[in-house]
């Protein structure tokens, strides 16, 4: 297992003028190539803003990120849009780009400075739709695409990017349970089949346990446990993400439910 | 695609040269067409007014209008695309007013009159140019505050609003210390103008607005990646901040200029991008900014032909483009579910 992305005593949260509010505190997290590793707690524990950080859309309050060994912020821009690619919940009004044009964004990295696609590029891109499997929409309009398919075309742009790390928030949210499925299937194997470190939050507590090879769990008490999914299924880390005291976890599910009984 | 690509950027440059020949041609004063072309030509004419009236009025006047609607619809698209606002454009957002108001206050610190520049001397119209650059500046620098303060779209539309009324009052009290003159030629310029570029200042306004067409034509990348918003441009490399100054300057330098020469032209910035959206049926700004360019000139001087062959003298540009650009916009507004680049 090789370890792609590090922190170290890392600390997220939000500055709103002088007043600072630190979430996460003293973060000593890895992502390893080859895993996937799901990113589950709360809402407002903090999955979003230590995503943020970790994709250098905010600055952490201390500590470094480091990848392959070397501080992030030490990495120039061009060079970190080869090494991290992304996939967000922010809706964006990309409808009127073919499936093509959009996954074709993903190659600017490495493309000059009008953009222009090679060959290769082109190969790549049409390559990365068919690994989502969505080939046959490749000349649609992403207006037409359904969410689920929406969903995969933004997931193959972030592939077409070629980068050894995609971390995406939230990738399942907007998604019925049969895309939400495929979805997380998908990524389980271009983490395996491609050696990728793929980093996701996600609500979808039962998906995560079964397809995530590893966790990071925030709990109500903001400490962050991380460790293989079998691992964390053995301790009693999963009754410790909510505050509501009477829905816990119950493992023969892998799921959340009520407990009527206190 | 490629294909509706080159259908339409023919279709495009054809009615580019037949609205050409026909500025030449039709005009407040009848002359011939053999004539028109002999003077065209330099074969001379025996007729010096026609001669002067086909080389020094309507010629500058297609060059004027030419560079005007393609700079006016560059920008549009510019805005539209930074500010993730497709309702966006110069004078919406009050550019052309604060480039006004800035024409204004130049006009009036010189002791000269208000809007007009012709006949000037090159140092005046310098200056002119320079006031209408830092007040559509000024305009967009305020924007750029709100819009990191506002998230919503619409607001930034009202505040653009807001800051063009504020512009205009500004200006009308400016005017109120100004000559009777003076009054009269800003209200003039307030009418939109494509026939206020002389032949000695037309050299600086062609060079002015081909190189910020030019720079617009290198963003193209960028721009494609703002498609995404924020995030994801950073995520692909984008210098969001630079990129978005570099956007702004270019836009403020097309508005400025054509503003400053021609009047605050409305709507051809807010609709042109969209027809040339339509036409094509993409976002993609590698094709968009050829297409908004040729479709930008071809609207302009389809404003002109109509303003100059008013029964009673010349027609205000800016009495023409709403008549184009109104149903243009509720259509837009009206379809937006159909309309593919809104999803």
């Amino acid at each position: 297992m090789t370890a792609i992305l590090t922190t170290h005593n890392l600390t997220v949260g939000y500055t709103q003028g002088k007043r600072v509010t630190p979430l996460l505190s003293d973060l000593n997290l890895t992502m390893h190539q080859g895993r996937l590793i799901a990113l589950l707690g709360q809402n407002g524990a903090g999955k979003s803003t230590l995503l943020r950080a970790l994709t250098c859309a905010a600055q952490p309050l201390s500590g470094t990120i480091e990848i392959q060994g070397r501080n992030i912020n030490e990495i120039s821009q061009r060079e970190r849009s080869r090494l991290i690619g992304l996939v967000s919940t922010d809706r964006i009004a990309v409808g009127g780009l073919t499936v093509s044009e959009l996954v074709a964004l993903g190659r600017q990295p490495h493309t000059g400075f009008l953009g222009r696609l090679s060959e290769e590029d082109h190969e790549i891109v049409a390559q990365s739709i068919a690994d989502v499997g969505i080939s046959h929409k490749a000349g649609s309009y992403v207006a037409d695409l359904s969410d689920g398919e929406r969903q995969k075309a933004m997931i193959a742009r972030a592939l077409a990017q070629q980068t050894p790390i995609i971390i995406l928030d939230e990738p399942t949210a907007f998604l019925d349970v049969a895309s939400r499925i495929e979805a997380m299937q998908l990524l389980h194997s271009l983490a395996h089949d491609r050696d990728k470190a793929v980093l996701l939050s996600s609500h979808d507590v039962s998906q995560s346990l079964l397809l995530a090879d590893d966790l990071w769990l925030i709990t109500r008490d903001r400490q962050v446990i991380q460790g293989p999914t079998a691992d964390i299924l053995q301790t009693d880390a999963m009754d410790r993400l909510f505050t509501t005291p009477r829905v816990t976890f119950n493992p023969t599910i892998l799921d959340y439910q009520w407990r009527p009984d206190i | 695609m490629r294909h509706r690509y080159g259908i339409m950027l023919t279709t495009l440059l054809v009615a580019l040269v037949l609205l050409v020949v026909a500025c030449m041609l039709f005009g407040s004063v009848d002359i011939p067409a053999a004539r028109v072309l002999d003077i065209v030509l330099g074969r001379g004419s025996d007729n010096r007014a026609w001669e002067i009236i086909v080389l020094n009025s309507r010629l500058p006047m297609i060059v004027t209008a030419t560079l005007a609607g393609a700079a006016l619809a560059v920008s549009g698209l510019l805005l539209q695309t930074t500010f993730n606002n497709p309702l966006a454009g110069p004078s919406i957002l009050g550019v052309s007013t604060g480039a006004g108001l800035g024409v204004a206050i130049i006009m009036l610190a010189m002791g000269g009159t208000i809007g007009s520049v012709f006949g000037q001397t090159v140092g005046s119209y310098v200056a002119t140019l320079l006031g209408a650059l830092l007040g559509a500046g000024a305009v967009l620098a305020i924007l750029i505050v709100f819009s990191s303060i506002v998230r919503s779209s619409t607001m930034l539309l009202i505040i653009g609003v807001l800051v063009s009324y504020l512009a205009s009052s500004v200006i009308s009290l400016l005017n109120s210390v100004a000559s009777e003159e003076g009054v009269h030629n800003y209200v003039a310029w307030g009418f939109g103008n494509f026939s206020g570029v002389g032949l000695d200042q037309l050299p600086v306004y062609v060079v002015l607005i081909l190189l910020s067409l030019a720079g617009a034509w290198l963003m193209v990348k960028p721009l494609n990646a703002l498609l995404l918003g924020t995030r994801y441009a950073q995520n692909l490399g984008v210098n969001t901040h630079r990129v978005r100054w570099q956007l702004l300057l270019i836009t403020g330098v097309l508005t400025a200029v054509v503003t400053a020469f021609c009047g605050p032209i409305g709507f051809l910035g807010l609709v042109v991008p969209h027809i040339a959206r339509l036409m094509l049926a993409t976002s993609n700004h590698s094709r968009l900014i050829p297409v908004t360019i040729i479709a930008g000139a071809d609207v302009a001087l389809l404003c002109t032909l109509l303003s100059v062959n008013g029964r009673h003298g010349v027609i205000p540009i800016n009495a023409i483009t709403p008549i184009i650009g109104v149903p243009i916009i509720l259509y837009i507004i009206l379809n937006r579910r159909k309309i593919h680049y809104f999803n």
